[in-house]
């Protein structure tokens, strides 16, 4: 190198010790790691415990879905094919229920969950009175002049059959408390906000009618109605029953037949059913676990003999792909 | 500066007979150009800078620029390229419509990301350009002495220059623009001109002034000096220059040799003077430099391919959806009387296709899911921060320059993984330019103990190959080498080969004298006068000091003299005789004065030698002579030259040595060095004057034969040589190159050379750095200069496809597997191959070649031959070098590599990488490359997999739903899905996994092929891992749907709506794509575990927290962990499920596929992780040795080669004493 090129070096020097790279672990890519390896004894032990946790989950779930009972009637089209009458039916307890026994109407081909009829509410005015005239989203049950609460499809389109029950003549009582979850009555719907010229003409009457006196925090009808269902077909809380029905009662229902599922061939069903720690009559879930568990010691069975037949020692520098394919190739 | 001064009154124009003297006399032959016409408008006032501020004589400045934007311009063109990209169109129109009623998600959760992304990445364009500009400004602020006015130079930062200055430019320094040569401080107004940056050659160039000029060497004579230059356009020609230069009225003539290039240096003149003719932009070497292209990986073109398949996948299902919507609208909607029709034509029964269309938007933007917005910023991120890793690399910091390695882009780092063909320039980038002077052979007897290089990392190599490996070879060698040893001592290059491996541990003395590693103690000191043929020796060395061009230069520190020589062999020569004792001191007109010391007197003896006649060097010649006349009286004529130049010129009895001459000749070339031999004659008085009659009246003849004449003269008094002995010098190269060239040979690239040097040299460079060896098969394509100038160019072309084709039939015919080829093809030949069809056989040929070497190759030439090796093979390319003569290739390579830490820049901003070291590259690509292709190709496929394993439920759901378009996720959930919740796990694995760690990739470099094959991102895995997205979206939709379907999740008996089915079954994929990500990942640190997890925990956290704001903003997910979710043990059961059955495939897979089909880094985790490694040692030994490729070229193969040899020979002689009779 010329000599000229010495001049600058001085003042670089601390440049050029600036420049260079510290040192650090992570820097270098050096952290201390862990590399697991699929080892055959990993990967048997992976799948065998797969397989004893999931089996015993599996039965759990199985027992808690066999001692939920269930009973479901059907009775749009015995009631029907017009609305606003009156039927009754008759239902006999296979086994015994024990209180609480939920009620829950059923309906399908109900697209609750249909964009434009989810979209179709308020939040804001079903909470603050305050913002009562609030009617954006609601289109087309809205009205700006003489502001509906609640308004918006969902609301409009209430569910309004209605059930008594009774056995062997007494009638049993349905308590509809508490059938909405508990947040939406305390922050979604106001304790102070009243139903306001619902379901009066605006694009005709939908479903069922609310109680003008009764804010909507009490409307657990509502409430529950709001919460959309995620399927065409769904099952909805009505109330629960309070008492135990025995084997061999015949509970007779009263319906009020309004709500019309008529017009799109929708079914109407009214359901009983107990719960137990994991919620309702579910067969599938624990039926789930056991096939997978039942897989997972199936394929770690194959791994064994996979192994026992053709092991590959860990390691082994002979499956290198040179040693394997001499003469190139990968 | 004494010194300085004599040497400027010294005319340099005697020494020269060909070149330097014959342009004086064309401007008699050819009178000024005839400049009219387009293509020659330019004029340049000299001394007039000031005419040049207006029109038309207004040119460009002299500043340049290489950044791609500047303020203005940097918004529109930096959003441009960003929505070049499809993905960010589309994200863009979709968010767009976000703001009409179609859209199903809300306007901020489309713009949000889509802003985040297109920001992020701007943010880093805008910091990269910033960079360049800051390249840019070092250059354009660099001073340079400008004169003001009435002789006053000022120094003015080069991009003050203007066209028409007057510049005065010191040894040394770079011209700052093209510049007319005026004068120098030479007499006869010449200069000497290193052009390296220009076009790689390192001898100087000779320039040389106008003789009207040569006047103005002073600053004061440019007082008044004025005169016009009328020339050419700019225009990128680098050997071409028309001209006029009007001073006083009259014309002169002006070609190339006054032209100085920017970015050349001046060298061995200590000043010139020049005037500004091409500024900036307009120069040469900036009209040669193409805008640096943006360069994209093949992963991210391939990638593109991946997101079209996702793209018709989400048309596909999004016609599927808008049919279904139309259908479900126009029959079923009109009886939903809970839904009746709107007015707007969103859902309209009346007008279903319409509404059918509308919905087909909204579809494209829902299912927008499929297309991972994120993954271009994920990418971008994680390059980055691979590129931080480059950059900080403490392996890849050079400590002498202090230049750390450098990513100047970060888009190609996966490419250094998939690299398949390096094409590397040879000086400074192998090489140093830098000669030391090693060996020679006098009288027959080889001197110099020293060991190139080549033979040091050989030895080292083989050593440690032959230990574990070959035992049978290693228990033959000892016993049957001593049989060679006692039978014939003196040669045979085995023994060599024997002798340095048992001196490998010797510490290997570094050269304290620069340009000479020369250790033997049998000539140095004087000792030479004790060995047998002394009078041989003595001329030997005499000829060392007497036969060359260079200046002595006094170093007043060390009183010893420097030497400014034309090439850098010649300075070796010179210091090598110094050495000797016979120090080359004085140069005057007409003698050379050695100062010679003899161990018979103790003061050193000043010797004059009368230079008669200088017979120089050119590259047809091959050889160059002096005719001297010594203090005695007696003439010599001293050769040096070509070995098999100088062989062919030699005397009856002048062949004495020739045998071991031939012999020693042989081993310095296998072993890389530089080779010339050394003869001379003695003249009689009458014969010279007789001659030298002759040859000035060639001299002084006019016309265009006088250079054949001169040739031919010179021809005569060269012959009837006497051989004395040859030297070997070794072109230093650079650390470790050898080594590097074997590691990357190994890992399976190809290595092709391509350098602006002569052939001999270039083949020279071949030997030194295991390119060639001896026994490898050298295709030479050349077409000889006669052809060039007389035949037509058909005859030519088909004479050089014939040699192609007889290359061709020659390595089909080959029948030994281990016969290897080399390509060797010089530009001229080159120019014709490329500009045709031939280029194809001629890939063909060079494909199957072992390595090619082209040589005298352009700029132009480098770049056109990469393109040619891109496009023709397909394969990856990588271009490596160092200097603005490689910028071509760099740019044109898939991967542009620059040297940086020496003088020229150009390269390194040309580059996309640039490193200190060649050496460095091994560890970029078989390191850093491996990991990086792996990192980005899982990182890809994972990222495809979990945005399909997503957004496909959106479109199940979508079936549920009479295809209206709702979602079941809250907005927040799908927004925060890509951009936090599983970005971070996927950057982690792209930043942070390794599937080996660095050592062991530089030991297995086998390993490296996993990326040129592409085994991480075929369409086999890119569509296995889409498989996988599709069946954990199958198993996340419908067990939480047939989970939720209608049974009452909760103990108190409510059933699920959608907000609850949508969190569990968000909670599913957070689950299941982040156990996916743990099952890719081999490698996991603390980072990776907190990523992973920490995302898991995230989405809780985030879960509660957005159910604790107020309703109105959570809607329907209000308190729904606390409240509603996380009571239910249904939730967490479901969880579980879905997870484990998402995952168990592929973990099967996995095992399955480790145990029975084990990849190689499987293997050598396992190998590691029991320790395999540490208890048997020579297991791993052997594995790693069995890890490299089979190569050709590299010392290894060399290694390989001569063992062969060997054992063919011990058989050989297995034979002999078998059968006693034979021969050996």
């Amino acid at each position: 190198m010329p000599a000229s090129e010495g001049s600058p070096d001085s003042s670089s020097s601390s440049r050029k010790s600036s420049k260079k790279p510290k040192y650090s672990r992570f820097s270098q890519q050096e952290l201390p790691a862990y590399k697991p390896i699929l080892t055959p004894q990993w990967v048997i032990t992976v799948f065998v415990f797969i397989g004893i946790v999931f089996i015993p989950v599996g039965l759990a779930s199985l027992s808690a879905a066999n001692q939920v009972e269930e009973i479901s009637e059907r009775y749009d089209d015995k009631c029907g094919p017009q609305t606003n009458n009156t039927c009754e039916r008759k239902i006999t307890v296979k086994k015994k229920m024990k209180n609480p026994i939920y009620v829950y109407y059923q309906l399908d081909k109900f697209y609750q969950n249909h964009r434009r009829y989810v979209k179709s509410r308020n939040d804001l005015q079903l909470r603050q009175t305050s913002r009562g005239r609030e009617q954006a989203g609601c289109d087309p049950i809205s009205n700006t002049a003489n502001p509906i609460v609640p308004c918006g499809l969902i609301a409009w389109s209430l569910f309004n059959d209605t059930y008594k029950f009774s056995v062997k003549d007494k009638d049993i009582n349905v308590d509809k408390k508490d059938i909405a979850w508990k947040s939406d009555k305390d922050y979604k719907f106001g304790s102070q906000v009243y139903p306001k010229n619902f379901q009066k003409g605006e694009g005709g009457i939908g479903g069922g009618k609310l109680n003008e006196s009764l804010p909507l925090s009490e409307q657990e009808d509502l409430i529950v109605w709001m919460r959309t269902a995620a399927l065409p077909t769904f099952r909805k809380l009505y109330g629960k029953i309070t008492v135990d029905l025995e084997v061999n009662d015949v509970v007779t229902v009263k319906i009020q037949n309004n709500y019309n599922t008529y017009k799109y061939g929708g079914q109407k069903l009214l359901v009983l059913s107990t719960t137990s720690w994991m919620g309702g009559k579910n067969h599938f879930l624990g039926r789930a676990y056991l096939t997978l568990g039942a897989i997972s010691l199936f394929i770690a069975g194959c791994f064994i003999v996979l192994y026992i037949i053709k092991p590959r020692p860990l390691g082994d520098p002979a499956y290198l792909s040179w040693n394997r394919y001499p003469g190139g190739g990968i | 500066m004494a010194n300085g001064k004599i040497r400027a009154k010294l005319k340099r124009s005697s020494l020269y007979t060909f070149g330097g003297c014959i342009t004086p006399q064309a401007e008699d032959a050819d009178g000024p150009h005839q400049l009219q016409g387009p293509g020659y408008s330019r004029a340049v006032f000299c001394n007039q800078p000031q005419r040049h501020q207006k029109k038309p004589y207004k040119y460009v400045s002299n500043y340049i620029s290489t950044t791609k934007y500047n303020i203005i311009t940097f918004l529109p063109k930096a959003l441009f390229e960003q929505f070049r990209r499809v993905a960010n169109v589309y994200f863009l129109l979709a968010a767009i419509l976000s703001l009409t009623p179609v859209t199903p998600f809300s306007a901020v959760s489309m713009i949000a990301p889509l802003a985040f992304v297109v920001g992020l990445s701007m943010a880093k364009e805008a910091l990269e350009d910033w960079r360049r500009f800051i390249q840019d400004m070092k250059v354009n602020l660099r001073k340079a002495s400008v004169h003001k006015a009435d002789g006053v130079f000022a120094y003015k930062p080069w991009m003050k220059i203007q066209v028409g200055d007057v510049v005065k430019v010191e040894k040394d320094q770079f011209f700052p623009a093209d510049l007319l040569l005026l004068s120098s401080s030479y007499e006869d107004g010449i200069c000497y001109v290193e052009t390296m940056n220009l076009d790689g050659e390192t001898n100087l160039k000779v320039k040389r002034s106008l003789e009207v000029t040569l006047p103005l060497d002073d600053d004061d004579s440019f007082k008044n000096f004025a005169g016009t230059v009328t020339c050419e356009d700019p225009n990128p020609n680098l050997y071409t220059f028309v001209g006029n230069l009007e001073i006083d009225r009259q014309l002169y003539p002006l070609d190339p040799t006054q032209i100085l290039l920017r970015d050349s240096k001046l060298r061995n003149t200590t000043y010139v003077y020049g005037v500004v003719i091409f500024t900036g932009p307009d120069s040469k070497v900036m009209q040669n430099s193409t805008r640096s292209p943006s360069k994209r990986s093949r992963i991210e073109k391939q990638m593109d391919k991946i997101i079209y398949v996702l793209f018709t996948l989400l048309v596909l299902i999004s016609i599927i959806s808008s049919v279904g919507f139309a259908v479900k609208t126009q029959y079923q909607m009109p009886d939903w009387w809970y839904m009746p029709p709107d007015d707007k034509n969103l859902y309209n029964p009346d007008k279903a296709n319409l509404s059918g269309f509308y919905h087909l938007i909204t579809a494209l933007i829902l299912y927008g899911y499929l297309i991972p917005i994120s993954l271009y910023v994920s990418i971008e991120v994680v390059k980055v921060l691979q590129a931080k890793f480059i950059n900080q690399d403490l392996h890849m910091y050079d400590e002498d320059s202090g230049t750390p390695a450098q990513a100047r882009t970060s888009n190609l780092n996966e490419e250094l993984g998939q690299v398949d063909t390096i094409l590397s320039d040879k000086t400074g980038t192998l090489t140093c330019n830098q000669m030391d002077f090693l060996k020679c052979s006098i009288a027959g007897t080889a001197y110099g103990l020293s060991a190139s290089e080549v033979e040091l990392a050989a030895a080292k190599q083989m050593a440690m190959d032959l230990d574990p490996q070959d035992h049978d070879f290693e228990r033959n060698l000892p016993s049957n080498n001593a049989g060679f040893n006692n039978g014939r001592s003196n040669h045979s290059s085995e023994i060599e080969l024997e002798r340095i491996i048992r001196s490998k541990d010797e510490n290997h003395h570094k050269p304290v004298i620069k340009g000479f590693n020369f250790e033997d103690s049998r000539i140095m000191n004087g000792n030479w006068s004790r060995e047998p043929h002394a009078e041989v020796l003595l001329l030997f060395m005499r000829i060392l000091a007497v036969c060359h061009t260079a200046i002595p230069e006094l170093n007043e520190a060390t009183g010893s003299f420097n030497y400014e020589a034309e090439s850098p062999d010649e300075g070796a020569f010179l210091v090598a005789a110094r050495e000797f004792g016979f120090e080359f001191c004085k140069r005057t007109q007409s003698s050379i004065f050695v100062r010679e010391r003899h161990p018979s007197s103790k003061e050193p003896v000043e010797r004059e030698f009368k230079l008669l006649n200088l017979l120089d060097f050119t590259s047809k010649r091959k050889r160059m002579s002096v005719i001297v006349r010594d203090e005695d009286g007696q003439i010599f004529l001293f050769c040096k030259g070509a070995d098999s130049i100088i062989f062919d010129r030699l005397a009856k009895n002048g062949r004495m040595f020739e045998g071991a001459t031939t012999r020693h000749l042989n081993e310095y070339g296998e072993a890389g060095l530089r080779t010339l031999a050394l003869a001379y004659k003695k003249i009689e008085e009458a014969d010279y004057s007789a001659w030298n009659e002759e040859f000035l009246r060639a001299k002084t003849s006019i016309g265009g034969d006088r250079e054949s004449m001169l040739e031919r003269i010179s021809d005569m008094m060269e012959k009837d040589l006497i051989l004395l002995g040859a030297t070997a010098v070794e072109d230093k190269l650079q650390k470790g190159v050898p080594q590097c060239i074997d590691k990357l040979a190994q890992a399976g690239l190809k290595i092709w050379v391509l350098t602006g040097d002569k052939m001999e040299t270039a083949i020279n460079i071949g030997f030194a750095c295991s390119l060639l060896r001896h026994g490898m098969k050298q295709i030479c394509i050349a077409a000889s200069a006669e052809m060039l100038s007389q035949e037509t160019k058909e005859v030519v072309k088909e004479n050089i496809l014939m040699q192609i084709t007889n290359g061709s039939q020659m390595v089909k015919l080959e029948k030994d597997p281990h016969a290897a080829f080399a390509l060797i093809i010089d530009g001229k030949t080159l120019s014709y191959v490329l500009e045709t069809d031939m280029k194809h056989q001629f890939l063909n040929l060079a494909v199957d070649c072992a390595s090619v070497i082209c040589c005298r190759v352009s700029p132009k030439q480098k770049a056109l031959v990469t393109r040619l090796v891109k496009e023709g093979t397909g394969k990856i390319t990588l271009a490596i070098g160092d200097g603005a003569n490689d910028v071509g290739m760099i740019q044109e390579a898939d991967i542009g590599v620059g040297i940086s830490g020496v003088e020229g820049m150009q390269a390194v901003m040309a580059s996309d990488f640039a490193i200190a070291q060649f050496r460095f590259l091994e560890r970029l690509l078989v390191v850093h490359g491996h990991w990086c292709y792996k990192r980005i190709a899982q990182m890809i496929c994972y990222f495809f997999y979990k945005n399909i394993a997503f957004g496909l439920t959106l479109f199940y759901f979508e079936a549920f739903t009479g295809f209206s378009g709702q979602s079941v996720y809250d907005d927040w959930y799908m927004l925060l899905f890509n951009v936090i919740l599983t970005s971070l796990p996927v950057i982690s694995l792209g930043v942070f996994e390794q599937d080996v760690s660095s050592e062991v990739c530089l030991q297995f470099p086998a390993l490296y092929q996993q990326g040129p094959k592409n085994l991480f991102f075929d369409w086999y895995r890119i569509f296995g891992w889409m498989g996988n997205g599709l069946y954990s979206s199958l198993v996340i939709f419908f067990l939480n749907i047939i989970i939720f379907y209608d049974q009452a999740f909760r103990k108190g008996g409510q059933t699920a709506d959608m907000a609850a089915v949508g969190t569990t079954m968000f909670t599913c994929i957070i689950w299941a794509v982040n156990c996916q990500i743990a099952l890719t990942m081999s490698h996991f640190t603390w980072i990776q575990h907190f990523l992973v997890w920490g995302s898991v925990v995230t989405w809780y956290i985030f879960l509660f927290l957005y159910g604790m704001l107020s309703p109105l903003v959570s809607g329907n997910a209000f308190r729904i962990l606390i409240e509603a979710l996380a009571p239910a043990p249904l939730y967490w059961i479901t969880t579980l499920l879905v997870t484990a059955t998402c995952n168990l495939p592929y973990f099967a897979h996995l095992s399955f596929q480790r145990a029975f089909h084990p990849m190689d880094h499987h293997v050598i985790q396992e190998i590691k992780y029991y320790k395999k490694d540490e208890e048997d040692r020579i297991m791993w030994t052997r594995e790693r040795s069995k890890a490299r490729q089979e190569t050709k070229i590299g010392f290894t193969a060399r290694v390989d080669a001569t063992i062969r040899q060997f054992k063919g020979r011990l058989q050989k002689k297995h034979h002999a004493s078998s059968s006693p009779m034979s021969p050996v």
